[in-house]
């Protein structure tokens, strides 16, 4: 079973991130719990149609890895990609909205929960087949190397993501290319229903595969926001340098169940409240407090987050549903679906 | 105007698009310093250098998504799957990634890429090398299909596919690469989505593709021959988009409809046609539609068998005589 190796030292005094930085992280990852917890209380009251996967528990990786990017920096999410497409700054309202299908969504309803997409804040789409990302990843990596361009693309996935085989490829791939991309593994312990451990032949999934693409061994903290900050910031720098892909495993641990079919009840007693013990957002606000900052100023953030939630749940339960003609646009550039004259 | 391989035809029309455009890039396995396995990307290494031409690990997902990402962020790839019984193992980009991501983005996302591979039997490979799966892709919403019959038409589709700004699957027919045409000097660039009449008749129309194009022009000349039957043979070219106006013009001229299809049986492209036609022309036609392919078989490696299974000249002049004479 997988452990936690690499925890950021707490209260540590060496202030490299600084407080506009910590204020960011903390308010990002308060958006994603607000936001998440919204979506499951939308499907409960039979609002949010279709399948969501939550995120809640893993705030802390998705925040890490949006607060240290540059703007043009890209994004690749999974199924599981609420909280990183809302880390990079789409509004809550839309993200809603396309859980809700809505007119009001991200994509108007056109693709749902499981592919938020927002080009304009770097979200280069949320695949919902397994591993198929990493090589687009690449791609759009290899697109940077051969223009010069500096951005990063940045590829986030699950722990069973591990055993398939694009990801192998995808590693590999981009390890002989020298691409300037980051794959982020978030080992939160299951693959959907089944502990990741039954089915993976080495303790740590993304980890220990490291070795076998020449790349270094990096396992993180994910519920400290901090360690994965500093650990997503080395990596850009490498990426930006020159210097090829990095494989981040990050150890974290998912609330809820895999989707909102699931309830989960495959988890041994215990180990849900021991993970809650080390709840990303109760370590940050520790974390905060250990640097001076004040309750005002969290009581502050929690309440604006709150409201901006509940303003974008009142919006979208007004919104209208998608018109009609959507059904047959954009299937080809020329904006329609023509086949044949 | 020069006479010029179908084999030939690929590198050159792949080199005219990467003079034209530096944003278009070419990856796959063998591709650059090898000149592919079938030596159509021959000298393309040399003229654009290594960071446009890329020789990739045998990683058919990876070659795919990548091309993907390079679309979606600006490039324009040129992707090489070597067999096209190879999309099997990736073809989660053609079915669910390619063509659904504008779809889902609501528009936001893109992808302009070529896929070219080599399609078809007649190598004696069996059946995991020899496959005519052209209407594998037909079916995906998203996707542009386009098979070329002659070196002028590689060349042509091909700029006109890389020019396009949807995700196109090229296929290339293996036993056609030693084949010679006339070529025209310069630039040349087609249009998708059309038929090309190549042998106007006014008995009956064979629509065919790709191989199975020289094998009905040759057919029709027999029929015409021996048999005074002037059949009209349209080179289908694209299958998505499809020109629907061609085909239906022709059956309305001559009021009999053939396919010659390489692919098995069932869900072959010709289906889809005859079902258009029944359709839309029914009053046309003075006869039922008669659909020559492949039977429901893998294919096999040995000659003697391979030569029967696919549409031969023979065959096809079998079926329309009899076709023509009940």
């Amino acid at each position: 079973m997988a452990t936690i190796e690499d925890r950021a030292p707490a209260g540590a005094v060496n202030d490299d991130i600084g407080e506009e930085k910590r204020l960011a992280l903390y308010r990002t990852q308060v958006v994603l719990r607000e936001a998440e917890q919204r979506a499951f209380d939308l499907f409960l009251q039979n609002l949010v149609k279709g399948t969501s996967h939550l995120s809640l528990g893993q705030e802390a990786v998705a925040a890490g890895f949006a607060v240290a990017m540059q703007p043009g920096d890209l994004s690749f999410c999974t199924y599981r990609g609420h909280a990183h497409t809302l880390a990079r700054g789409v509004p809550v309202e839309q993200v809603l909205g396309e859980l809700m299908q809505r007119d009001n969504g991200l994509m108007r309803g056109k693709g749902g929960s499981m592919h938020l997409t927002s080009v304009d804040h770097g979200v280069m789409g949320s695949y919902a087949i397994i591993g198929a990302h990493l090589p687009i990843a690449c791609g759009a990596a290899w697109r940077a190397q051969y223009k010069g361009e500096t951005d990063v693309s940045v590829c986030f996935f699950g722990d069973g993501t591990t055993n398939i085989g694009a990801f192998h490829e995808a590693l590999n791939f981009a390890a002989v290319w020298k691409l300037p991309v980051i794959f982020v593994c978030e080992n939160n312990l299951y693959m959907e229903y089944t502990p990741i451990g039954l089915v993976t032949a080495v303790p740590h999934p993304a980890a220990d595969r490291a070795a076998a693409y020449g790349l270094e061994r990096i396992v993180v903290d994910g519920n400290d926001a901090d360690a994965v900050y500093r650990t997503a910031t080395t990596a850009y720098e490498k990426a930006r340098a020159g210097l090829g892909p990095s494989l981040i495993e990050c150890m974290t641990y998912r609330h809820s169940g895999h989707s909102r079919a699931d309830p989960a009840k495959y988890r041994p007693e215990g180990e849900l409240e021991r993970w809650k013990e080390r709840d990303p957002i109760k370590i940050y606000r520790e974390r905060l407090a250990q640097f001076g900052i004040g309750s005002d100023v969290v009581a502050a953030i929690d309440a604006d987050v709150k409201r901006i939630v509940d303003e974008a749940t009142v919006a979208c339960k007004a919104a209208p549903m998608p018109p009609l003609e959507l059904l047959t646009t954009d299937v080809y550039a020329d904006g329609g679906f023509a086949w044949r004259n | 105007m020069a006479e010029l391989t179908y084999r030939d035809a690929v590198a050159r029309g792949i080199a005219q698009e990467m003079a034209r455009d530096p944003d278009v890039v070419f990856l796959g396995e063998d591709v650059a310093a090898a000149g592919g396995v079938f030596k159509t990307t021959v000298g393309l290494l040399e003229q654009f250098g290594p960071l446009r031409v890329r020789d990739t690990p045998i990683s058919e997902q990876a070659i795919l998504g990548a091309a993907m990402g390079a679309a979606m962020t600006g490039l324009k790839p040129i992707a090489e799957i070597m067999f096209s019984d190879f999309f099997a193992v990736c073809f989660d980009y053609i079915a669910n990634e390619f063509p659904k991501s504008r779809y889902m983005s609501n528009g936001q996302l893109k992808c302009p890429l070529v896929v070219r591979t080599g399609n078809g039997a007649g190598s004696r490979f069996g059946a995991q090398h020899s496959q005519s799966v052209e209407n594998w892709c037909m079916m995906i919403p998203g996707l542009k299909v386009v098979a070329p019959s002659n070196p002028r038409d590689v060349i042509g589709l091909l700029a006109a596919a890389v020019r396009d700004p949807d995700p196109v699957i090229f296929f290339e027919h293996k036993s056609l690469y030693a084949t010679k045409g006339e070529v025209p000097d310069g630039e040349i660039v087609d249009k998708l989505g059309t038929a090309a009449i190549a042998r106007p008749g006014k008995d009956a129309t064979i629509l065919a593709l790709a191989l199975m194009v020289p094998r009905a022009l040759a057919a029709a000349e027999r029929l015409k021959s021996q048999h005074g039957i002037d059949c009209e043979v349209v080179d289908v070219r694209s299958l998505v988009p499809l020109d629907t106006q061609t085909i239906l013009g022709s059956v309305a001229r001559t009021h009999r409809l053939f396919t010659v299809e390489e692919n098995p049986r069932l869900c072959g492209w010709g289906a889809e046609i005859v079902s258009i036609v029944a359709d839309e022309a029914f009053y046309d036609l003075d006869g039922p539609a008669v659909r020559i392919t492949t039977p429901h078989i893998p294919l096999p490696a040995a000659d003697i068998l391979e030569d029967i299974a696919l549409p031969t000249v023979d065959r096809i002049v079998d079926r329309v005589h009899k076709a023509m004479n009940s």
